[in-house]
């Protein structure tokens, strides 16, 4: 027999063997873990993201300091789609946390409120609730949700030095926009500025004109919900496809539009470069942060429709902190402290601190600091003069996974308005099959 | 990307008959016992083939993984009529078609330049073969950067010679062709080290006859290189389709599909009604592809090898 | 080949090797150069993404800030890169050389039949969703172990082939030997056949680790979330949420392709080998 080659087989094996061994421990985090304290603890679940955990850090730091015999330790979950599984998941399979930080409005609903989490309409706190943001925790007339930081707002970021030198006044119609537009293509200045390199920012021109809709048709949100009203045959709801077309058309966009990402957006608003971005005011941190002068130099103003009368911007809610049927007994007492101090001006005072806010809070008596960005302080003034409605995603679960693709193809001359605003309602009526809502088939 | 063709049947070889061939039907069993199969067909049924023949199912449903609905061919119907969905079929044969040719054509020029006696000749190969090891995804990234429609690489150098460059993945008509030509720059270097080894492969006698005959450069190839490397360009067409109509992570990473749809392919349409939980068309469009993939590199394959055997 | 090459072709020889050299450096190398320059460069130079010398050199800066970046993701990938990588090609290679020396040695009727589905495995689109539902049927989606696994599942046939037409060239009087001296089969294929395939294992290896270390799609699929990502997932990610930190970027992607590159260093004839294998017959 052939002797020469003797030990690689068991080297081999062993190397199989390590690597069964190796793939059962997969690497994990290499971060910090937070410890404990005495009394009760608490489990609370929240999204991954930058600014969510700055908060609930900062929050939990404050509360954990005040020592009331609960101890909240932190748990993150990942966003988006992946998120919306985790929770579900969890609930259904009673693993979820103690309390656990979610999205209002219809992503809340699709979470069976009534047969998975506790109500707190009994709560001291619920009192306090701003209407919009109340009925989007809201289900079967009880309350299960406290909010979570602050809202924020859909509309048209401004330059407005760039106003000031060209004498224009803040549109409230868009035959006002176009006009203003038109001025500052004039002047040189890009009017509308758009980055489809990053393509959910191309969304803006339709889902902040959903206060226009509102406006215009006040059951809208309920019959779209029920498949009785269509984008492409609503006439109120397909001016948003047609706003973008226009914009194109007129050539009001910046000439790098098809590339250009959300910083470039922020940059030229910013440095006057471009005019006005339709935008949510959740990017005004990352545009102060680049360029601190746009503070000042920045404002907000919603996105007009057809009528000065009902000019108004779309909100998008706080997120809620909702607490599981699993959570009960003493656990239950101390998720309840814990919310009542949230919701309390401690936790407004953490909640206006700890992350630069976006927008008004949902609670009264929780004021912005003075010196927030000019933009957030503008929109906080629809908040407070109440010309605001909620996106309709907070009203509707509907909403389709391809309208980025869609208003990157409106905006950029591929596709015309009224085509795109069909193929987003047959977007929309699988998305409509696959929840299983009545009136879609 | 990495994958062997040769008809099975010529697979036995030639190796000599074992004297114990006779007699061992009774030992086969112990010396070739049919278990070694085992760990490899538990691992690849599950995780393949039973995956792949209940997508033919869960494709007609309307599916939440949780539960189903029975829904016909309803998946299917929206495929072909959906624009976007059609835009993603269509792309899916010109990205593959127009790949493949561009591989087989500059992978022989390419392998007769590298065979040929030119100076730093290996160097050249590892260099042209280099691009096929490196991540698809760093690639993308790379060439995203370098065809950037303003102040990019590739559309500087135009203008220094005074052309005009385009917005290669940004305008509707350029990006999907864009993408193929990253494809190809990264893919080109398989065809041709798979040409370079069917040229080698030619017997130094056939050069010699025809240099007798007084043969030109242009003969050698035409009547020798290129009949005698059909089995290289069976293996390089083949392998090419197979990669370009399943091809996503360039896709994915240089235009994510866009602008709009304009330049979605199958496997990407795949991905986002995956992403967007749509579980029954997503897998409708896995049918769609596997029918697509196998209705054209199965004849091709056969026909390829028929005409091969007729040589 | 001739003895006297007259100075014209000469000429030609080295035109033809000059223009060779300068289209195809150009198209070949420019990228990569790209690459490293960008890597070293300040955030600001490499935004312009020009294709010019670095006036500040930052090399040991942006390397030490692409792996402290969230929370050193980027290790935490480099190590599930390399568990993935290592245990799925160590189970591929064992599986896939089981599978083949039956599959060559033991001739029957099932073996068009095992021939086709090992084809099949090279030609069909894995199907995505029935994947995850299986995987989460068995309680594997999203676990390292599942990814693993799918890797095997999607590359043993490449390597069965491989494997088979290896064999080929095993004597089976080697068999015969190590039967008549009393060895089971197993003893057979680990002690015999397996040292004999070294050269095609190293093929099927190198060939193999260097695929799924580059694969992006089954990562993306079957190991969603954050502290899974191999490297591959995080320089997909890294693109969305570092937009303009370009010296970054590219000090990322620099790293990433370093391995494939040691790998083509030291085993570039193995893995043409491996990757052209089929392309020349007769």
């Amino acid at each position: 027999m052939n002797g020469r080659t003797r030990p690689r087989p068991r080297r081999l094996a062993v190397l199989v063997g390590a690597a069964l061994l190796l793939s059962a421990c997969s690497a994990g985090s290499l971060g910090s873990s937070s410890d404990s304290g005495g009394g009760e603890t608490l489990d609370f679940l929240i999204g991954n993201d930058e600014s969510a955990v700055a908060l609930g850090e900062a929050l939990v730091e404050a509360f954990n300091a005040t020592n009331q015999g609960v101890t909240v330790t932190l748990e993150t979950r990942p966003g988006g789609s992946e998120g919306d599984n985790v929770v579900k998941t969890r609930l259904a399979t009673g693993d979820m946390a103690d309390v656990f930080q979610y999205n209002s409005g219809s992503l809340f609903q699709a979470l069976t409120p009534q047969q998975q989490l506790t109500p707190l309409t009994g709560e001291g706190w619920v009192s306090t609730l701003q209407d919009d943001f109340r009925s989007s925790v809201s289900a079967g007339g009880e309350v299960y949700g406290a909010p979570w930081g602050a809202s924020l707002g859909g509309g048209v970021l401004y330059n407005k030095p760039v106003y000031e030198r060209l004498g224009l006044s803040v549109p409230t119609t868009w035959a006002e926009f176009m006009a203003n537009s038109a001025a500052i293509k004039a002047a040189g200045i890009d009017p509308v500025v758009q980055t489809y390199g990053e393509t959910w920012t191309s969304q803006l021109l339709v889902l902040a004109d959903f206060h226009n809709v509102a406006a215009a048709e006040p059951g809208f949100a309920e019959q779209y919900t029920a498949g009785r009203v269509k984008y492409a045959t609503s006439a109120p709801a397909i001016k948003g496809f047609q706003h973008l077309q226009e914009v194109h058309e007129a050539g009001y966009q910046n000439v790098d539009f098809a590339s250009a990402e959300l910083e470039d957006g922020l940059r030229k608003v910013a440095t006057g470069e471009g005019a006005q971005y339709p935008m949510l005011t959740s990017t005004v941190i990352q545009m102060v942060a680049n360029n601190p002068e746009s503070a000042q130099d920045v404002g907000f103003f919603a996105l007009p429709g057809d009528d000065a009368a009902t000019n108004g911007a779309t909100q998008w809610l706080p997120a809620g902190i909702y607490v599981p049927q699993t959570t009960t007994g003493a656990k239950l007492e101390a998720a309840k402290t814990f919310l009542n101090w949230v919701t309390g001006p401690d936790g407004c005072e953490v909640a206006r601190t700890a992350v630069p806010p976006t927008g008004p809070f949902a609670t009264a008596g929780c004021e912005l600091p003075a010196d927030v960005p000019a933009a957030v302080a503008d929109f906080a003034g629809y908040v407070d003069d109440g010309r605001t409605s909620p996106a309709l995603e907070f009203l509707s679960p509907v909403k389709g996974p391809a309208l980025e693709q869609i208003t990157v193809e409106v905006g950029s001359g591929i596709r015309s308005a009224q085509d795109g605003a069909a193929l987003y309602d047959d977007d929309v009526r699988k998305q409509a099959q696959q929840l299983g809502l009545p009136g879609w088939d | 990307m990495t994958t062997t063709f040769e008809p099975a049947t010529s697979r036995e070889g030639p190796a000599p008959r074992p004297p114990g061939r006779i007699r061992s039907g009774v030992r086969a069993g112990a010396r070739y016992p049919y278990w070694f199969y085992l760990p490899a067909a538990v691992v690849y049924l599950v995780l393949f083939i039973v995956p792949t023949v209940v997508s033919f199912f869960f494709s007609l449903t309307r599916w939440r993984l949780i539960d189903w609905e029975f829904i016909g061919f309803e998946n299917f119907v929206m495929f072909f009529r959906e624009a976007a969905l059609v835009t993603g079929l269509v792309n899916t044969l010109i990205y593959g078609v127009l790949t493949s040719a561009a591989k087989v054509v500059l992978g022989l020029l390419l392998a007769v330049l590298l065979t040929s006696n030119i100076v730093g000749r290996d160097f050249l190969r590892s260099m042209v073969f280099f691009p096929v090891l490196v991540s698809t995804v760093g690639v993308g990234l790379t060439f995203e950067a370098l065809m950037d429609p303003f102040g990019g690489v590739i559309n500087n150098a135009l203008e220094a010679v005074g052309l005009p460059g385009p917005g290669w993945l940004t305008n509707p008509s350029y990006a999907l062709l864009s993408v193929a030509l990253v494809d190809i720059w990264k893919g080109v270097g398989l065809a041709t080290v798979i040409y370079i080894a069917g040229i080698v492969s030619i017997p130094r006698e056939y050069f010699e006859a025809a240099r007798v005959d007084g043969a030109s450069a242009w003969d050698n190839f035409r009547y020798i290189i290129l009949p005698l490397a059909r089995p290289a360009t069976t293996t390089v067409i083949i392998l090419s389709l197979i990669g370009g109509l399943r091809s996503f992570d360039l896709i994915w990473t240089m235009t994510g599909g866009g602008p709009g749809f304009t330049s979605d392919v199958i496997a990407s349409v795949i991905y986002k009604q995956y992403q967007a939980g749509f579980y029954g068309l997503s897998t409708a469009g896995n049918v769609v592809l596997f029918v697509v993939v196998t209705a054209i590199v199965v004849p091709l394959f056969w026909w390829l090898n028929r005409k091969e055997a007729e040589l | 080949m001739t003895r006297a090459v007259s100075t014209a072709a000469r000429w030609r020889r080295f035109g033809l090797s000059a223009v060779s050299m300068a289209v195809l450096g150009v198209v070949f190398l420019v990228p990569f150069a790209f690459v490293v320059l960008a890597a070293v460069k300040t955030r600001q130079e490499a935004s312009l993404l020009q294709l010019t010398w670095p006036t500040e050199w930052r090399i040991a800066q942006n390397f030490l800030e692409v792996l402290s970046a969230r929370d050193y993701l980027l290790i935490i990938a480099f190590t599930n890169s390399v568990i993935l990588t290592v245990s799925a090609v160590a189970i591929s290679v064992i599986l896939a050389a089981l599978a083949a020396f039956v599959l060559q040695r033991r001739p029957s009727r099932w073996n068009p039949l095992i021939n086709m589905l090992v084809l099949s495995g090279l030609i069909i689109p894995p199907a995505v969703v029935p994947t995850i539902w299986v995987l989460d049927g068995i309680g594997l989606f999203r676990t390292m172990l599942g990814l693993i696994l799918v890797e095997v599942a999607f590359g043993v046939s490449f390597c069965i082939l491989l494997f088979r037409a290896f064999l080929i060239t095993v004597p089976r009087e080697l068999d015969e030997a190590a039967v008549l001296d009393g060895a089971g089969p197993l003893r057979l294929f680990f002690r015999v056949i397996l040292p004999l395939l070294r050269p095609v294992i190293i093929t099927v290896v190198v060939v193999q680790s260097v695929t799924i270390y580059n694969d992006f799609v089954n990562p993306l699929y079957f190991l969603p979330g954050e502290q899974n990502a191999t490297v591959q997932l995080t320089l997909f990610n890294f693109n969305s949420q570092y937009s303009n930190q370009y010296n970054l970027l590219f000090m990322d992607i620099l790293l990433i392709m370093i391995p494939p590159l040691v790998m083509f260093l030291f085993f570039s004839r193995q893995i043409v080998a491996g990757m052209t294998s089929g392309a020349v017959k007769g």
